[in-house]
Order: C-alpha cells, then structure tokens, then sequence
C-alpha cells in the first residue's frame, strides 16, 4: 500500500460498523491504535512499508465491540466517518475515534489479505 | 488481703526461689513511696506480677526514706527493718546525675617527649662527622706518605660537599620536625631506619678502621672514594626514610568509621597503610578538626529518663535463705535467681503503661519551641546592636568627631544590649559554659574589625563549631588512652577495632577496606553518537 504524496491512493477496503459500548461515562470501543505521521514507522510490526505512517489497528480486545463488528490486528484505517486517517497524527486519530457525541464509527480499513484476495478472484475471472 | 498471703505461703515452701516485683505508681514519683520492707510486700503493691512470700530484701538503694502511706492497712501487723541504706540513700535520678570527674590534671612538660629528637640529633652528628673524618685522618695521621691527588680528588671533595649539604638540608626537612604526640610504643619503621643507619656507619668505620688506618693506606684517592661512598649509601637511606615514612600511607586502603560514643556523631575518614597508633593518630587530628564540640549538658536528658525507667521497677529477691540453702546442701550454683529477676523485670516493664515517650514528645517540640523564640530574640537584639556602631571614614578622620574608639571599646560599648539576649540563648541550648564574657566581647570586637554582618557573628553561637575552635588550652597536652585488642604497632587490617579514651567520652572505630576497583574501557568514536526519534505511543480506544 505504497504511496505517492499528492497522489490519489487506491486501496481495497472493507467497511466496519463499530457500535460504541458504554462503560460508565466512557465510550469504549476496544481496540488499540498505533502509528501516525509524529511515530516512527519503523517501529510498525504490520505495515509492508516500513515507511508508511498511518494509523494501524495494534490489539483488539476480545469479545468487545470492535472485535464483534469484524475489525481484526493489523488493519490498516483509511477512513473514520468520513475523515482520512492517512495523514494525522496519533493524538488526532484518537480524538476522531472517542467523540463523544457519537455513539458509532463506520470505519473504512484496508488489510493485505483483502487484496489478496480480490486479486485471487479476479484472476480467477 | 490475708488470702493472698496465705497462698503466696503455700507456695513459698513449694516453688524453687521466685521474686516479687512491685512497681510503684505511675502518679507518685519514686520520692514519695516510701519502699515496703516488710516481709509481706506483695499485698501492699498496687500491681503485682508475681506472686510469692516471705523475706523481702530492697536491691537498690533507690528511695529517700518518707513517711508510710495511709492506705496501707497492714501497717500493724508489718515490721519495718531498717538497713543500712534507708539512713542516707538516693533516688535512681541522683545517682544518673553524678558525673564522673573533670578532666585529669593536664600533663605538664615531660622531658621522656623530647627523647627521640636527642636520638636523631646525635645520629645527625655522627652522619656529619664519619665522611669528614674519613678525610681529615689520613692528613692528620701520615700526611708525609699519602699520595697528592689531582683535579679527580677536587672533583670527588666538591661533589662530597654538596653531597652532604643535601643530606643535612634533607635530613632536617624530614627528621627535625617537631613532635605532635606522643605514641604509647615506639615507631617501628623510624627505629628501624635508625638502626639500619647506625649499622651502616659502624660497618664503614670498621672498614676504615681495618683497612685503612691499619695499614696506612697512601691512596688518598681511594680514601675520598670511600668517603663518597658513605655519603651515597647514606642519601639512599634517606630516600627509603621518605618512601617508607610519608609515602607508603598516601594510597588510601582503608576507610575507618569513627563513631562518638555519648551521641553518636560519626565521621569516616580514608588513610593508607599504618599502625594502629599512627591510625588513631591520624584520626585524632581530624577529630579537633571535624568533630563539634562534645557537651555534656546535651546528655542529661537522655540520662534522667533511663533512670526512670530503672527506678520504676524494684526487685526484690524473696527466698533468699531458701536459695543459700540449697546451693549450700546441693552444691548447685544460685545462678537461676539472676536469670529469673532479669526476666521478671522485662515482663514487669512490658506489662507497665510506659508514657515516657508522650513525655518526650511534648518536651522536645516545646524545648524547640523555646529555642526557636530565643533565637529571634536574639537576632533582633544582635542586629540592632550592630546598627550603633559604624567605621569611621576617611575623611572623618581628619577632623576628629570626638568620640573616636578601638574594636574593643567599641565591642565594650555595644555589648551590654544584646547580653541578656545571647545569655537566654546560650542558656536555652545549653551552651553557657562553652563561651565566657571575655570569649563573646572578643569576637565581638574581631567581628567589627572585620566588617562582619551580624549573622556572620552569631553563626558561631548558633551552630557548635569544631573542638579546636573552643581552644582554652590550646599549649596543653591532651591525654586520650589507645585501648585496642591486637598490639598498637600491628598494622590496620579489615575489621579491626580500637577505641580511643577520653575522660569524659570515647571515640569508636572500626576499619574497611576499600574494595578492590576494576576499571575496564570502552570506546566510543565521537562519530558515533546518532538519534532517532522514538516515539511509539499506543492509545486504546
């Protein structure tokens, strides 16, 4: 998932619904994030390009609301409600992600194993 | 009441020799009880830990004698025995008041001090002598036959000349220096080098003797040589004199703990290689220098406190006769009495209501209280008084305003207000016998001279300084006693103790030796020092 600054990116993305739990006062959703353009990318043990800086999806808890709406460790988010994740840092993917006023993320992630498996089935075609 | 004299009876002729112990009131102080000498103590007590009969015998002569209490109902039946200590005897607080004697008398001037310089002197004399003579007395015995030497032999007297002077110069620098102590035994390496000197010089004279003035020798050249020679051998002595006496111990080896025994104040200092005596010697320099001034008045609280914790309890040793009896029928040592009235007493005390330390608690904040208010009387009174006096100008001089004084009249002068201030103060701390009038105006007067603030004169009072800084007899020997186990020449090794005795207190020191250190290296390329940046945060969500 290489890219180009000031370029488009293409990616093949999955879209997920995460319903917020509430925990008290806090909306949790269960998952751990890391990366972002402040960290240092060489760091990130799921990226194919040790130089990509985007946010990566590090732990997801068990039985919580992110694993149950599908997200798995390692993706790759591109999109939280509609605002890019490519290009922020960590501190402002956290923020996008825990607004309290919403109660859902729809969250669009891409995952080696999606390409993969798109490009299997096309060259099945 | 007769129920436990009845059963502490029967047990009496049953048990093996126990102990009653009373415990005087809490409330009543130890003055006012006046000690039951009765034979049936244990009804009259207030708490009784133990229980048994018969004849009771007081311990310590610990009460004034006062009056009977009303309470006690068996007043009557009771018979009071006298013993020699109820005429004049003293509370446990008296007795821990006692202090032992002011310092012994100071030792006067004593001629065995200057000993070892008369020793030194004399070998001085005889190293000066034995080149000379070893030249002069061939020109003096059989001038006719000696051979005339050359520019060689003016070239060998001159470096003789210097030779000696060097050795006389050097010798002077290292040996006439005068005694600080005296040691309790001889310096083992100075005697020896002594020895070794001495040895040369005879061993040489017993050449010349056989050699030279035997046969008459005519090579005078030879004989300047031999005279040369001396003098080498001899600055060689001196240089293993320097090794062995002033540089062997500069390496640190050993780090000693010196520990003040009446409170514990404790230093550490690191020396080399030395004897025990040099060692304590060493330490006791740096104790006139390091260690503040010791006060007994500091002491007296700690002193009434443990005497009341003695005075509390009384034991009284029952079945005494039954004890003799016994030991003297079974031939059985009567050590168990001791045993048990230790372990009696320990019970005793732990089962008493102890409010000793709610005493002291309040006692010290309100002593600091007190302190603390004096001390801002005092610095008030110190600084205004300072404010009266001011150094007279230059151009003041020149016309004289009248009232013109040196730095003493003028300490005379401001002294007085601040007096009854630094009094209370010294008093409050304890001090007051530290500084006399005479001590205080004087620096007083050093203080204006030298333009000094009042903090910089009251710094002195406030915090104790060194010993040597309270110096009345600073001429004077001072007499500490070396008690040691291992010989006082024997070296310092690890884990060895002495202790040195003063009248009043004594320093405790032990010794370690400093770990031996392995220091390796690394290197490190100055190019080599790059940065990444690191941050790898991972925030749930």
């Amino acid at each position: 998932m290489s890219f180009i600054p000031g370029q488009p990116v293409t990616a093949v993305v999955q879209r997920i619904e995460i319903l917020k739990l509430r925990d008290g006062d806090n909306l949790i959703l269960g998952f751990s994030i890391g990366g972002g353009i402040d960290q240092d990318p060489s760091q990130n043990p799921f990226s194919e390009d040790k130089a990509d800086k985007g946010i990566y999806v590090t732990r997801v808890s068990e039985g919580g609301p992110a694993e149950v709406a599908g997200l798995r460790v390692g993706d790759k988010i591109m999109q939280v409600n509609g605002w890019d994740m490519t290009m922020v840092t960590h501190d402002q993917a956290r923020k996008r992600l825990t607004k309290k006023k919403e109660d859902v993320v729809r969250l669009l992630i891409s995952r080696k194993s999606l390409e993969e498996v798109v490009r299997q089935s096309m060259m099945q075609r | 009441m007769c129920f436990p004299a009845l059963f502490s009876m029967a047990s009496a002729f049953s048990s093996p020799p126990s102990l009653c112990v009373s415990l005087s009131c809490s409330e009543r102080s130890s003055r006012d009880r006046h000690k039951p000498h009765s034979r049936d103590s244990s009804s009259r007590s207030d708490k009784n830990v133990t229980i048994s009969a018969t004849s009771v015998q007081p311990q310590q002569p610990d009460q004034s004698s006062a009056p009977t209490d009303a309470q006690d109902d068996n007043w009557g039946e009771t018979t009071t025995a006298v013993t020699g200590t109820s005429d004049h005897s003293l509370s446990q607080e008296d007795l821990a008041g006692f202090g032992k004697d002011t310092e012994g008398p100071v030792e006067k001037l004593n001629c065995i001090r200057f000993l070892p310089l008369a020793l030194t002197l004399l070998l001085g004399l005889l190293v000066l002598v034995t080149p000379l003579s070893f030249l002069i007395l061939p020109q003096l015995m059989w001038p006719e036959r000696l051979q005339t030497c050359g520019t060689a032999c003016e070239g060998l007297f001159l470096s003789l000349a210097f030779k000696l002077l060097i050795l006389l110069l050097a010798g002077w620098a290292l040996f006439m220096r005068p005694t600080r102590a005296s040691l309790p035994r001889i310096a083992v390496f100075r005697a020896l080098l002594g020895l070794l000197t001495l040895l040369l010089l005879l061993s040489y004279w017993l050449f010349f003797g056989v050699r030279i003035l035997d046969s008459q020798d005519d090579n005078y050249q030879g004989i300047v040589q031999f005279a040369v020679s001396l003098v080498d051998a001899l600055l060689f002595i001196h240089y293993l004199a320097v090794v062995l006496l002033e540089i062997r111990h500069l390496q640190p080896c050993f780090s000693l703990c010196v520990v003040r025994s009446t409170d514990g104040e404790t230093h550490h200092y690191n020396m080399g290689q030395l004897s025990i005596q040099r060692a304590a010697l060493v330490i006791l320099e740096h104790y006139y220098k390091d260690f503040t001034v010791h006060n007994p008045a500091l002491l007296t609280a700690a002193k009434s406190r443990a005497a009341k914790h003695l005075a509390g309890l009384k034991v009284y040793n029952v079945d005494e006769f039954k004890a003799k009896l016994k030991s003297y029928l079974f031939d059985c040592a009567g050590s168990d009495a001791a045993t048990a009235q230790s372990r009696a007493k320990m019970a005793a005390a732990a089962r008493q209501r102890d409010t000793s330390h709610n005493e002291l608690y309040y006692e010290e904040a309100e002593h600091d209280r007190r302190v603390r208010k004096r001390k801002a009387r005092l610095v008030v009174a110190v600084e205004e008084a300072f404010t009266h006096v001011r150094r007279l100008q230059d151009e003041e001089k020149k016309k004289p305003p009248g009232d013109e004084m040196d730095p003493r009249e003028a300490a005379q002068a401001i002294f007085p207000s601040m007096a009854r201030a630094l009094q209370k103060y010294l008093r409050t701390t304890r001090q007051q016998h530290c500084h006399s009038m005479d001590s205080i105006q004087a620096h007083l007067a050093f203080c204006i001279t030298n333009n000094m603030t009042p903090k910089a004169f009251l710094e002195s009072y406030l915090t104790a300084g060194p010993t040597l800084q309270y110096g009345r007899e600073s001429s004077q020997t001072r007499h500490w006693t070396l008690v040691s186990e291992a010989s006082v020449t024997s070296p310092l090794r690890n884990g060895s103790e002495f202790q040195l005795k003063s009248s009043d207190f004594s320093l405790v020191v032990t010794s370690k030796t400093i770990p031996h250190l392995k220091l390796s290296e690394e290197y490190v390329h100055p190019k080599s020092h790059k940065f990444v940046l690191q941050l790898q945060s991972e925030t749930s969500v």
